[in-house]
């Protein structure tokens, strides 16, 4: 490893100054090209229903409009997308002849402008035979229930039972035994930049370019393609420098790239397509909305023997690709930072009448989290434990790593018992909790809530497979999948200067910030001189099917590629400059940006002479050496394997951790909760640029928070979508924001070159549960335990009301004792077998569908 | 999400705007500050043939002291509002309330004329016209009349003013020094619309309650007056138990409906909570 | 077709469009101006909000056409002299910007609440720029920034 000068630092970013003076460049800020055209999207309003015909010919008797393309034309022009399941799911870039929520795309009118466009889309007509409607994925599977595929012959996309180890064994020989129910509610982390494509067709060349804000290229290109029929050197995919926020909600652009593609080559002009707020909310992605049951098998000691899962996840209308992600995505890390071997994982997939689902920050690990901390603390309060410490019995050991779970993860580093001790340090946990007693003594609902959470990074994409029965992938023409890869290329130019170029689509991640941080280290210059271009082309840019910047690449796999092409250029280097000396190339070191002999007498050739020699006289290159000074890297982890036949997967390749404390007060007249501590101590490995970092966990903490108090995408019986505008859907605003203490832990990967690993969905993951665990422990005393997310003010306050009045009938001496308990510490509650009150959802009907903004 | 085609006027003065609403008979639509129906518009839930855009009317945006009031024109902004000494010292719960009004960039355009106007139950400024039983001023074709707040609110975003008005005028009694207020309100976000608001105003006489007013933001299809609750105050003082009487009447007054925000419930228990609230703050500012 | 004509960042413009025709869409399609973003187009994300004569407005729920006669100022006037605003260097200093797509609106929003507001709290800085949503950054960066900014701006230029 070279010298440490500019890793570590927290860097200024180099792209904030042209973000900060309006001079970014995202998709809606420069046709590329003259003449464009723009797009408006027919939508359906029902949320399933037959479609017995359009009529286009109203709209495309409108003012400018320049074509009119409808689901007849997708059924005629396009094939549907593969997807991640053996169901015959039928999922083309737009309803062809059912459709199946509010929203779908059922046509697409071009015009020669955004208005003109819109004006048009009213008068298309299409015609609808409304079907019976349904939305929870339980009711879904019933016999009875409306079916949404009937070529799938039932709402099950998919369906897979995992078994690891010998769980029937476990809970055969627990002395403990507790179930609990939890639900995790549908929201996605709505960028503010919305989606938005630019496609061109040359029909001479036969060769579609799209521009979009895509995260891609990954497995999407190659599916696009085949929709379109193009072959995939003729389909060009171009990303703008800047994209406005992502959170894994623009991978899911890929269907309204083909739909506009095929737009542009039906009209024959090149289409531009910006979403709109209400279609986003409508229609982009969102995670799942789940229903799961837990069960744990423990010994009286706290030791967890086993679990076992069972959930349903939601994907809705169709299973879109890279769904059932939502499943299996954690698969390695099912079991956590916990070291029991025997695990049942019962996994449903299910189809319901809502929008569809794909990765959205933490690709289900919130729910996996959400869950097994929250029956983590059902477990502690049983035993009588504190919540520490029956986590502290069960968490894997430092002299474990690397660490095989059994279900196929190799945790690559970590000190789990030091992360949560700086956790509980920061947060003053033994001082919160006398500072509880004295509240509960005052009547107060204090409350302390802990998460621990393995953070998995760079998934590797043999995951998918593990939705594939084992007889399935044993099959001959079955093909295995396996890898994580990126690249980049560093180019040192005739003057001495360095161009890096990257094969990413950062959203705001600072990726030009980290790359000069690591080539300036490794070239031995400083980051100003490192020009950094990361405009993702799939013509130019040297990628394989997993490359794009989704599951926390960059940090891991992405400065991996950076490192070690700086590392083959430097080599290079030596080599060149020991051919112009004339001596050993061992006997020469790159230090301080020139190649110099160790030990540091003689001369010294400069980056900057050599590259000049180089280029201007490549008959002073040494034979055999290409010309020219780059260096292009492909890393890819050769722990990305494909599922094996037990169905265990190293589903990602590094893996860090995050240990949370969070305190909160609830006020139980009005159900509002007041976050009053938020510790996060995060094991990323090697960081490179803190202040970067640290960005990402705030705001990954703020996506996690917002999912468990504000955001919902939530329907009506009838499937209309009832936070359809930004006055409904509660994205947190910074009064609602909490400030929040972090601290890192170094365990750098023995994986990457430079130790670091992936940090991007952060605590998106562990927010839900460590705030429900506090909710639930400040309620402790009415015996109410969370968990349902979100937590609304209204649903909170109906559970606590029940309880406040079961309590006001109870007699007052087990108020009494109930009291005294809590002033005296004792954590085993009287009420710790009461039915838990979160799991009924309060369906209420909205008012009106209008939006409601701030009057004039 | 654009807005549909409609024609577009910018009159000078009320005269020449009442002269288009004519013209256009009820499918004109008044734009003032523009905060509730430019999204409106840009949905595509209204579709007026024509908008009347009150905005270059100098003669609208004005705050005067008259008699023992307080006149504002209906275009005075919601950020104006906010730093007027004479809002400050003669209705100080306006002022209160304007705070609770959207955000900055939203009471930079949003104008008082415009949010009683709107008549959105859960907005803040038709609460406080209810609690200071204030009018406002409606011109129209055949002349202007003043209605009461009592009279205003119809239902949701509906008032009693025809088609062819215009809101011109706020008028708001002065409190008179030492009158107790507070406008307390629970919303899921800062600047969202309360999920309940409630103002008071307390006028005392030791502990003995001379006057007291309560009005609801958010707990029906309009502003709510709690008559029955004041009365309990104005009979049996400010105490702690009259207090909680009031309160407690309060959520028998209210009969909220159910949205996505808060259930009727909720809502009903919030308007005792914030009653409360809202009392024990105006008694901690009242004098007297 | 109506005629607007208006000033951005101190320099006359004239243009001509429909009366429906959004301000913020004016600014970016027929000016040019594309540092002022859309990204909700009713009023509640902030994104688009540009000062109309001096103070903050959000230009997706207002007409070009009443912007007739207006002075505007976008992200684009921040910078005076080739020097960043106080407000842009604390953006940079403090990480209060990742992706940069509300950052506009944050700008415009955080320069109005101080001219108003010169010696804020953290409550009423958090209370000032809830006007506008960020999804990136969890809005820590941003307070810290606009507190520096704060700081800065008293202590004169």
């Amino acid at each position: 490893m070279s010298e440490t000068r500019w890793i570590g630092k927290a860097v200024k970013r180099v792209e904030d100054a042209r973000l900060l003076t309006g001079r970014g460049t995202y998709i809606d800020d420069h046709p590329p090209l003259a003449n464009i055209w723009h797009a408006a999207i027919v939508r359906s309003p029902h949320a399933h229903a037959r479609i017995l015909g359009y009529d286009t010919a109203a709209a495309l008797m409108m003012e400018g409009v320049g074509g009119v393309i409808t689901g007849a034309d997708v059924a005629r022009h396009t094939k549907p997308f593969s997807v991640g399941v053996t169901a015959p799911v039928h999922y083309y870039c737009a309803a062809t002849d059912r459709v199946r929520f509010v929203g779908e795309p059922v046509a697409v009118v071009v015009a020669r402008n955004r208005y003109l466009a819109e004006d048009a889309a009213e008068v298309v007509q299409v015609r609808y035979d409304p079907l019976p409607v349904v939305l929870d994925p339980e009711r879904a599977l019933e016999s009875d229930a409306p079916v949404l595929h009937e070529a799938v012959g039932s709402n099950l996309a998919g369906h897979r039972r995992l078994v690891y180890g010998d769980p029937d064994r476990a809970f055969r020989e627990a002395d403990v035994v507790l179930d609990e129910r939890f639900s995790f509610p549908k929201y996605g982390s709505t960028p503010i930049e919305t989606y938005g494509v630019i496609a061109k067709w040359d029909p001479l060349d036969g060769l579609c370019t799209v521009w979009s804000n895509f995260m891609g290229p990954f497995i999407m290109h190659p599916l696009t393609a085949r929709v379109l029929g193009l072959p995939e050197n003729k389909l060009r995919f171009i990303v703008p420098p800047d994209i406005g926020g992502s959170f894994g909600i623009k991978s899911s652009i890929y269907p309204y790239i083909a739909l506009i593609a095929l737009a542009a080559m039906r009209t024959g002009v090149p289409v531009k397509w910006i979403e709109d707020r209400r279609e986003h909310l409508l229609a982009s992605s969102s995670g799942t909305d789940r229903v799961a049951y837990r069960e744990v098998a423990a010994k009286k000691d706290g030791t967890i023997l086993g679990m076992r899962f069972r959930w349903l996840d939601n994907v809705g209308g169709y299973i879109r690709s890279p769904e059932p992600g939502c499943s299996f995505r954690p698969t390695g890390n099912f079991v956590g930072p916990y070291r029991f071997q025997h695990l049942e994982v019962d996994a449903s997939v299910v189809m319901t009448n809502k929008s569809l689902t794909g990765p959205n920050r933490g690709y289900a690990c919130g729910h996996l989290y959400f869950e097994t901390e929250g029956i983590m603390d059902r477990l502690a309060d049983r035993l009588g434990l504190d919540p520490v410490e029956i986590r502290r019995r069960n968490l894997v050991q430092p002299d474990q790593f690397p660490y095989r779970t059994p279900t196929g993860g190799l945790y690559d580093s970590g000190d789990y018992p030091a992360a949560l001790d700086r956790a509980l340090e920061l947060a003053r946990y033994d001082e919160l909790r006398r500072e509880q007693a004295k509240a509960r003594a005052a009547g107060r609902y204090f409350g302390i809530g802990l998460a621990l959470a393995v953070d998995p990074s760079v998934s590797n994409m043999g995951y998918v497979a593990t939705a594939l029965d084992p007889q399935f992938r044993a099959k001959p023409e079955y093909l295995p999948k396996s890898g994580a890869v990126d690249s980049a290329t560093i180019k040192i130019d005739p003057l001495g200067r360095v161009i890096a170029i990257l094969s990413t689509t950062p959203q705001g991640q600072g990726h030009q910030t980290v790359v000069s941080q690591i080539v300036a280290d490794e070239l031995g210059l400083v980051p100003q001189e490192v020009t950094v271009v990361d405009e993702m082309d799939t013509f130019t840019r040297v990628w394989s099917i997993s490359s794009g910047t989704y599951s926390s690449r960059f940090g891991s796999v992405g400065t991996s590629a950076v490192a070690l092409a700086a590392r083959k250029l430097k080599a290079k280097l030596v080599e060149y400059a020991a051919h112009l000396m004339d001596l050993p190339a061992e006997s020469l070191e790159f230090r301080d940006g020139a190649v110099r002999p160790r030990g540091g007498k003689g001369p010294a050739y400069s980056v900057k002479d050599l590259a000049g020699r180089a280029h201007w006289n490549t008959e002073s290159l040494p034979e055999g050496m290409e010309p020219a000074l780059q260096a292009t890297a492909v890393f890819g982890f050769t722990v990305a394997k494909a599922v094996d036949a037990q169905d265990r997967v190293n589903s990602s390749n590094t893996y860090g951790f995050i240990a949370e404390v969070m305190a909160v007060e609830v006020d139980p007249d009005t159900a509002a909760i007041k976050i009053l501590r938020y510790v996060t101590v995060h094991d990323a490995g090697t960081i490179i640029n803190p202040m970067i970092a640290e960005g990402q966990i705030y705001g990954g903490a703020l996506h996690g928070l917002g999912g468990a108090l504000y955001e919902e995408l939530q329907y009506d019986d009838d499937g209309q979508l009832l936070t359809g505008t930004f006055m409904d859907y509660l994205v947190p605003t910074a009064s609602e924001a909490p400030t929040i203490d972090i601290a890192h832990i170094v365990s750098p990967s023995p994986l990457t070159p430079l130790g670091s690993k992936g940090l991007g969905e952060s605590s998106s993951m562990t927010a839900p549960a460590v705030i429900a665990n506090a909710v639930s422990d400040a309620l402790a005393p009415l015996g109410i335990k969370i968990n349902d997310l979100p937590m609304t003010p209204t649903k909170l306050w109906t559970i606590i009301e029940r309880a406040r009045s079961r309590e006001r009938s109870s007699d007052a001496t087990s108020r009494a004792a109930n009291i005294e308990r809590a002033e005296t510490g004792d954590r085993s509650r009287v009420a710790s077998g009461a039915a838990h009150e979160s799991g009924d959802r309060s369906r209420l009907a909205p008012i009106s569908g209008h939006p409601r903004n701030k009057p004039a | 999400m654009k807005p549909p085609k409609f024609e577009y006027h910018a009159p000078r003065t009320v005269d020449e705007a009442l002269a288009l609403l004519g013209r256009y008979g009820g499918d004109a639509k008044v734009l003032a500050g523009g905060q509730s129906l430019m999204p409106l518009l840009n949905f595509r839930l209204a579709r007026p043939a024509a908008l009347v855009d009150l905005n270059r009317i100098p003669s609208l945006a004005f705050i005067e002291e008259s008699g023992g009031g307080v006149r504002l024109g209906a275009m005075t902004r919601q950020r104006t509002i906010e730093f007027s000494p004479v809002i400050a010292q003669r209705v100080p719960l306006l002022k209160e309330a304007t705070r609770w009004v959207g955000h900055l960039p939203i009471r930079t355009r949003g104008t008082v004329g415009g949010s009683i106007a709107h008549a959105d139950p859960s907005a803040e400024y038709p609460a406080v016209l209810t609690a200071l039983e204030g009018e406002v001023v409606a011109r129209g074709a055949k002349g202007e009349r003043v209605i009461k707040a009592a009279d205003l609110f119809q239902t949701y975003l509906t008032t009693n003013l025809t088609p062819d008005e215009i809101l011109t005028e706020v008028r708001l009694p002065a409190m008179a020094a030492g009158t107790g207020y507070a406008l307390e309100e629970f919303a899921r976000r800062h600047g969202d619309f309360a999920i309940i608001g409630i103002a008071a105003v307390v006028v005392r006489d030791g502990q003995r309650c001379k006057t007291a007013r309560l009005a609801t933001a958010g707990a029906g299809p309009v502003p709510v007056r709690l008559r029955a609750a004041e009365e309990i105050l104005e009979r049996d003082g400010l105490g702690e138990a009259a207090i909680d009487a009031a309160a407690r009447k309060a959520t028998e007054l209210v009969d909220p409906d159910s949205d996505i925000h808060g259930s009727a419930d909720y809502r009903r228990h919030l308007t005792g909570v914030l009653t409360k609230r809202a009392l024990v703050r105006a008694m901690g500012v009242a004098r007297g | 077709m109506m005629t607007v004509r208006l000033k951005v960042n101190g320099v006359a413009h004239e243009g001509r469009c429909e009366p429906r025709k959004l301000l913020v869409d004016f600014i970016r399609e027929d000016l040019g101006l594309t540092g002022t973003h859309v990204g909700c187009e009713h009023g509640i994300c902030g994104a688009c909000t540009i000062m109309v004569n001096g103070e903050s407005a959000r230009s997706c729920i207002m007409l070009a056409v009443q912007a007739d006669g207006a002075e505007l100022m976008t992200v684009e006037g921040l910078m005076q002299d080739g020097k960043l605003h106080p407000l842009q260097e604390a953006f940079r200093e403090h990480h209060g910007l990742q992706c940069g797509f509300c950052t506009p609106g944050m700008l415009m929003t955080a320069l109005d609440f101080l001219r108003t507001n010169p010696s804020p709290s953290d409550g009423e800085i958090r209370e000032g720029i809830s006007a506008v949503l960020c999804r990136c950054t969890g809005y820590q960066g941003i307070v810290n920034a606009v507190r520096a900014a704060a700081a800065t701006l008293r202590g004169g230029r």
